[in-house]
């Protein structure tokens, strides 16, 4: 059927800030359904209170609306926009519950507007446990059988029904926590006893166990005349028990006959049949490993973090088609873009391996619970592309940027120390780092029989990992052939790896790779596995005869920014998309290398060529001597990028934008002292120390509270104050040991305003877009801060000075491109705190607010044109009447343990914004899809901790704005209704209690004093804090 | 230990020596991109005198196991694989694939990039190819040796069930999964070779008569079409693959040879009547003629969604139908598995009719 005539305008709501379950893959589904809904001549209205996407830019869709993702707001814009469709099933959970909102509410019956693709009759059968249930009973598909108690014998009885072991899940406890798997009586009486107690409502879920089934995916597509098809079947590594984004995950599957892999595609075919899923589904199944018995997990009728993952993994551009399919289009009336050839009615080949491993930041929330579970934990994930096992395995683990030294040895030192029992007995659990813990036990003389044992891994993933291991092993100690290092380059070891196990030079292993008869070549994904031909500029690396990858000529390489961590997020990969834009509009062809799957510019349409690969120097070069750019941009990728300039200057990659010595001028802490102080730049008062004693002096001179942070930061890793001696050693022993050398830093703490610009500078002129004002004080990371601009408390005369520090240190360090400034201005002096010579996670932001695309503007200036060719007058651009506000937004409620105070070290996953006629109203706006609050409520009972209840100033400010401020004393003596909890420490037991309730409970919970402080004033006026 | 892949276009390939490694044979080389299946896939007798290329790198993940082999033997004279599996893991595995070629006395060649040579033989087409121990100089010339005197043809068996349905399955080298398929529908199964004669068939009393797949040319098989002919007038017929193409051809229509044709298990084919589209599995590299169908009573029923190619044929009036795919899977996707239930359908309404 042709697409529908009788539609014109369709809004997509979206999955708002980054979250971890939530994230970046959103940005990438919804912005190619719009892309694909404009290419088919509709009208679309976006709807996301994120302004760190590709798909809120303007370019995108016909409207935007950076406004709070809630029913009212939701409301307004539809009355407004009158839409005559909505398709819901794009923004993740997010914009499919707010649909669900909106049809209840009777808006849409209101104003005529449809819901396209899937309907939410569908949505509910596959997201509602108990109707679920019941249609896998209906169509004959098993689940695993499961009753909800609220009684230990209840439980008990149907524990012995269905037969141990059985999953006990608590209902409503924080990330699940209280449950476990019973294998007898004796643990069922231990859980169910606990989960009952932890249950707010009383309540736990019984179920039978299928831990250590092999979990398989399959990501379908079906259109509404009833065709389906699969795009791909994925196979966790981890088997059942480990959520899928916490699992390392390959693609096709690895272990499953022909028989079992039909007998899943027919039931997930016939689960989405009996949905009639218009669009993209995923469904979860568990495969037991030693019979014909499988299980249905789950159905999620929706784009998501999977079908993101199967779209690069395949070619097969999942959103772009399943939008088609929602205005009526059916499979075979859609082209295939891959090909252009043949039509999206065929389900892809592969003749290569995908291996997702997940990327977490538990380097950043040290104390939380590493422990992988049911519930997602992952910030990112990394793919790779290779012809073997081994070798997309080995890939992946070379793009994690984890450990440099962990992940070219592949044997943890500390799992080493441990014996060959103790670690096997800790491979039991999955954690972040199990891989190399297996990877250690091999080494460590372990068979696949044992560690299979303990892991329950499939022994076809672990005898890869043994091939590796023996590889490994024969690398260090025997003497390093042609023969064998041909062995290793297919296995994906790089020259860095090789010579962390074998040291050689790089000039000896080139002449050994010259030995060989297949050398590292580049190949297309083309879905078809070359039965048809392609042009698609999406390319991997392998070892092979033939070399695909043509060099494109008259090419600038675009260093992407890897997986999404804290502290580096969706915002860079935003700016890469945006500097991949003008290089193509000023006439070059832009190559990307990137590894993040998740994202908007590893799709292989945006930029001229992909190359998906590890960002390591090894690979890096590999490009670069095919394609021979003009140059390399290292500015937009964030730290991943900046970590590789010297290396590839050292390799004669001429570096565009600011050099490696402007780059250097910043982030070497004396050769930016020289700076300020030649250039009279105030800066706290600090200095370097590489041992304890050294430290001490340091500290002693500046005076306590002092801030200790490792030089060559992310995200202010490893930042803390400090306000004694005690404190400064306890902080400063495991900082100088993981620091490889690196010196710590120790400055004076300096309480004030905190504030940071964006500069543009062309090498000569520096344009300042705006300086946004930080609502916490220091101490706070700049990245968990809520942001203002305009500044609401500098004067004039503050702000000219910040212009004049900002251009000097453009000036100074050369500057081309972008670069970051921060400070902290107080009464008498303007600070400056911290430069990064890149674009930061604020572009995005101000990009949305001046209308100006920062990133493409900075990119001109790479390419060559100046401040005035580009129409922007040196100095501060003028400041606009509205106001906007730019908050955090947290993860807290997936990571159990982790701290929650805010603190130096960053800790927030996303952003939003707000903007408003006043700060006010911006706040307003801004707390709906951050803090999750309505800040105009100023009543009812709030709820401190007892270190905040002892700020009496700050009690009473609560009190006069109309809030009834209680201390925390214990869990059954809080009020109902509370408006919020403020705890903004976590180190007794009260602080991290009262912080899992509010979370367990979803009451807004803040954890700095400064936030509360600064949204929840009596007046709208505030002093300033300095 | 080396192995040498020497194409008729001169191309050579240097892999090492897997399966059956003493072995050196001749073959028609072609491709396959399904995923899984590749026991089904070398068991499967349409593949006789070809050597098979696995697009897919990572053959014998799983081993090989009981009860899924299309026939006795491995038809392919070669395997060529990235990579061939030595330690398989799955519960049923009961040998490696490595061993299983060894056993077959099969030779395989793997280590060489199986995409290049791919794109070999889709831009050149199908081609003899040679896999020796030592490198060859001499060119190679096509393969005249008539395929059919290749295959071992069955002796007439019947499954004994004593049901109401009784198919004749005249073997061109069937696939288990064909027969199997039949009977689990409770349909009796005899199965005959395809030197039989129609009297031979009528005197077994069938209710229906399947044409079955097998490998090589259509075109080689013309002292049966006649035989077809008769069949076609009297009984309920069922044509797959090469019986699909020999219906074409009893019919008055043409076949031809494909550059490099189908293979793989992700083929979509749109029902031309319905307009419903499968996903199918095929092994074809000969295909009927669509324009030639155009001057014989044959209807197109189904096509091939990418390339338009014919891949199922009705006889209009008659309970006689064919298909290009294979319904029976094995391997691959079960979407078209109705095609049996239709057959017995049309059975049945026949026997009404008569």
């Amino acid at each position: 059927m042709p697409k529908r005539k009788d539609i014109k305008k369709i809004a997509i709501i979206g999955s708002g800030p980054i979250l971890i379950g939530q994230a970046a893959e959103f940005d990438y589904s919804g912005s190619q359904a719009c892309l694909s809904l404009r290419e088919e001549g509709y009208k679309v209205i976006l709807i996301n209170s994120n302004p760190a996407t590709i798909m809120t830019d303007d370019d995108i869709a016909d409207k935007i609306y950076l406004d709070p993702l809630t029913l009212p707001s939701l409301k307004k814009i539809m009355r407004k926009e009158r839409p005559d469709a909505i398709l819901p099933t794009l923004g993740g959970q997010t914009g499919l519950n707010l649909a669900v909102e909106l049809s209840k509410d009777g808006i849409l019956d209101e104003l005529g507007i449809e819901l396209l693709g899937t309907n939410l009759h569908t949505i509910n059968q596959a997201e509602d446990r108990e109707a679920f249930k019941e249609l896998m009973e209906k169509l004959g598909e098993p689940i695993p059988d499961s009753l909800t108690v609220h009684d230990y014998k209840s439980g008990f009885n149907f524990a012995h029904k269905i037969g141990y072991p059985v999953i006990i899940r608590p209902a409503y406890t924080l990330g699940g926590t209280g449950g476990g798997i019973a294998k007898n009586d004796k643990e069922l009486d231990f859980i169910l006893n606990r989960g009952l107690t932890m249950s707010p409502t009383t309540e736990c879920l019984v179920e039978k166990s299928i831990a250590g089934f092999k979990e398989i995916e399959f990501e379908v597509m079906r259109d509404h005349a009833g065709n389906s098809i699969i795009v791909t079947g994925m196979e966790n590594f981890d088997p059942v028990g480990i959520h899928t984004g916490d699992s390392i995950v390959f693609a096709p599957t690895q272990t499953l006959t022909d028989t079992e892999y039909q007998r899943l595609r027919d039931a997930s075919l016939k689960i989405v049949n009996a949905l009639k899923i218009e669009g993209g589904c995923n469904v979860q199944l568990a495969q037991d490993p030693n019979s014909e018995q499988f299980y249905v997990i789950e159905v999620n009728p929706r784009v998501s973090r999977s079908s993101a993952l199967a779209s690069k993994a395949t070619g097969y551009p999942i959103a772009k088609i399943a939008a088609k399919i929602a205005v009526g289009l059916t499979l075979d009336e859609i082209i295939n873009p891959i090909t252009k050839t043949t039509y999206a009615m065929f389900e892809p080949a592969l003749d290569y391996v995908v291996a997702k491993i997940p990327r977490f930041s538990f380097d950043k929330f040290t104390n939380a619970d590493r422990k992988l579970g049911t519930q997602m934990k992952a910030t990112g994930e990394v793919m790779a592309i290779g012809r073997n096992i081994e070798e997309s395995l080995i890939k992946a683990v070379q793009s994690l940027e984890l450990n440099k030294k962990l992940q070219n040895n592949l044997v943890s030192e500390d799992d080493a120390k441990l014996s060959l029992p103790d670690l096997l007995k800790k491979i039991q659990t999955g954690t972040d780092v199990r891989l190399f813990g297996i990877f250690t036990a091999m080494a460590k003389g372990a068979t696949i029989e044992q560690i299979h044992a303990s892991t329950k891994i499939d022994p076809f993933f672990l005898s890869k990992m043994q091939n590796i291991m023996y590889l490994h092993k024969k690398l260090q100690s025997g003497e390093l052939t042609a023969d064998l290092l041909e062995q290793a380059r297919k296995y994906g070891f790089d020259n860095e790896m090789i010579k962390t196990i074998h040291p050689i030079s790089d000039e000896d292993l080139a002449k050994l790779d010259k030995l060989a008869d297949q050398h590292l070549v580049y190949k297309m994904v083309d879905t078809c596995a070359a039965e048809f031909e392609s042009k698609t500029p999406y390319y991997y690396s392998t070892i092979g005869s033939e070399n695909e990858s043509k060099p494109i000529g008259n090419s600038i390489l675009v260093i992407g920014a890897g997986p999404i961590r804290i502290g580096q997020g969706v915002e860079f990969d935003y700016a890469t998309v945006h500097c991949v834009k003008a290089i193509q509009a000023a006439g070059y062809n832009a190559i990307i290398i990137n590894n993040n799957p998740e994202t908007v510019s590893t799709d292989f349409s945006i930029s001229d060529k992909l190359y998906f690969e590890p960002l390591t120097i090894d690979s890096v070069m590999h490009v670069v001597d095919l394609e021979k750019p003009l140059g390399a941009i290292v500015e937009f990728g964030g730290q991943t990028a900046i970590n590789l300039t010297e290396g590839l200057t050292k390799h004669g990659v001429k570096i565009l934008g600011t050099s490696l010595e402007g780059i250097e001028a910043t982030e070497d802490r004396h050769d930016f002292e020289q700076l300020e102080i030649k250039q009279n730049i105030a800066h706290p008062a600090g200095n370097t120390a590489v041992d304890i004693p050294d430290a001490i002096k340091i500290a002693d001179k500046i005076g306590y509270p002092v801030l200790v942070r490792p030089s060559f930061v992310l995200g202010g890793k490893g930042m803390a104050i400090v306000h004694n001696q005690d404190e400064l050693i306890a902080y400063i022993k495991p900082a100088l040991k993981n620091s490889n050398g690196k010196p710590t830093l120790i400055d004076q703490y300096i309480p004030g305003t905190e504030c940071e610009v964006d500069i543009l500078c062309d090498g000569n002129q520096v344009f300042v877009p705006g300086i946004m004002e930080h609502l916490e004080g220091a101490g706070v990371h700049s990245g968990d801060s809520i942001a203002m601009y305009p500044p609401q408390h500098l004067t004039d005369k503050q702000k000219i000075q910040i212009v004049d520090i900002a251009t000097k240190i453009g000036h100074e360090t050369h500057c081309v491109g972008m670069m970051n400034v921060q400070f902290i201005a107080t009464n008498k002096q303007i600070y400056v705190i911290d430069v990064n010579p890149r674009a930061s996670r604020t572009v995005p932001f101000m990009s949305k607010i001046t209308k100006m695309h920062l990133a493409q503007l900075a990119t001109q200036m790479i390419l060559g044109k100046s401040l005035k060719d580009l129409s922007l007058k040196p100095g501060l651009y003028p400041e606009p009447k509205k106001v906007y506000v730019k908050a955090p937004v947290f993860s807290f409620t997936k990571l159990p343990g982790a701290p929650t105070a805010l603190s130096p070290e960053m800790k927030s996953t996303g952003e939003d914004i707000g903007s408003g006629d006043t700060l006010q109203e911006a706040i307003h706006n801004a707390l709906f899809d951050s803090y999750h609050i309505d800040s105009s409520k100023k009543s009812g009972p709030v709820i401190l901790s007892a270190h905040d209840f002892e700020n009496t100033k700050l009690v009473n400010q609560l009190k006069q704005v109309g809030f009834e401020p209680q201390k925390f004393v214990s869990e059954d003596k809080m009020p109902k209704d509370i408006t919020f909890v403020l705890d903004s420490a976590d180190d007794t037991d009260d602080e991290k209690l009262l912080a899992s309730i509010a979370l367990s409970h979803q009451i807004p919970l803040f954890t700095a004093q400064d936030t509360v402080k600064g949204i929840f004033q009596p007046q709208p006026q505030f002093q300033n804090r300095a | 230990m080396k192995k040498y892949l020497t194409l008729e276009n001169g191309d050579v390939f240097v892999g090492e020596a897997s399966g059956d490694t003493a072995a050196e044979v001749e073959g028609e080389l072609i491709f396959t991109t399904s995923m899984t299946g590749y026991q089904e896939t070398v068991t499967d007798p349409s593949y006789t005198g070809q050597i098979i290329c696995f697009t897919y790198p990572l053959i014998g993940n799983y081993g090989i196991s009981k009860d899924v082999s299309q026939s006795k033997e491995i038809a392919p004279t070669a395997v060529v694989a990235s990579e061939i599996e030595k330690h398989p893991y799955h519960y049923e595995s009961v040998i490696s694939m490595d061993d299983f070629l060894k056993e077959k006395h099969v030779p395989a060649i793997t280590g060489i990039d199986t995409r290049e040579l791919t794109k070999v033989i889709r831009k050149h087409g199908t081609m003899a190819a040679n896999l020796t121990n030592h490198p060859v100089s001499k060119s190679l010339n096509d393969n005249n040796e008539k395929i059919l005197s290749k295959i071992k043809l069955a002796s007439m068996s019947t499954s004994n069930n004593s049901q109401t349905d009784h198919v004749v399955l005249i073997d061109f080298g069937v696939k288990n999964n064909i027969i199997k398929c039949l009977q689990d529908l409770d349909v009796d199964v005899t199965v005959v070779a395809p030197d039989v004669t129609f009297e031979d068939i009528e005197q077994l009393n069938p209710t229906g008569i399947l044409i079955s797949n097998g490998p090589g040319d259509p075109t080689e098989y013309t002292s049966f079409l006649p035989v077809i002919r008769k069949l076609q007038d009297n009984y309920p017929l069922l044509g797959i693959c090469l019986g699909n193409q020999l219906l074409a051809l009893a019919n008055g229509a043409k076949t031809y040879k494909m550059t490099f044709g189908h293979r793989g298990i992700n083929h979509p084919v749109k029902n031309l009547e319905t307009g419903k589209i499968y996903i199918t599995s095929h092994n074809h590299g000969y295909a009927v003629d669509a324009d030639s169908i155009k001057n014989t009573p044959l209807k197109i029923t189904e096509v091939e969604v990418n390339d338009g190619t014919v891949e199922g044929l009705r006889l209009p009036g008659k309970p006689v139908f064919s298909v290009q795919y294979h319904p029976e899977a094995a391997p691959g996707p079960h979407d078209a598995t109705k095609i049996f239930n239709d057959f017995i359908n049309i059975m049945h309404e026949s026997e009404g009719v008569k």
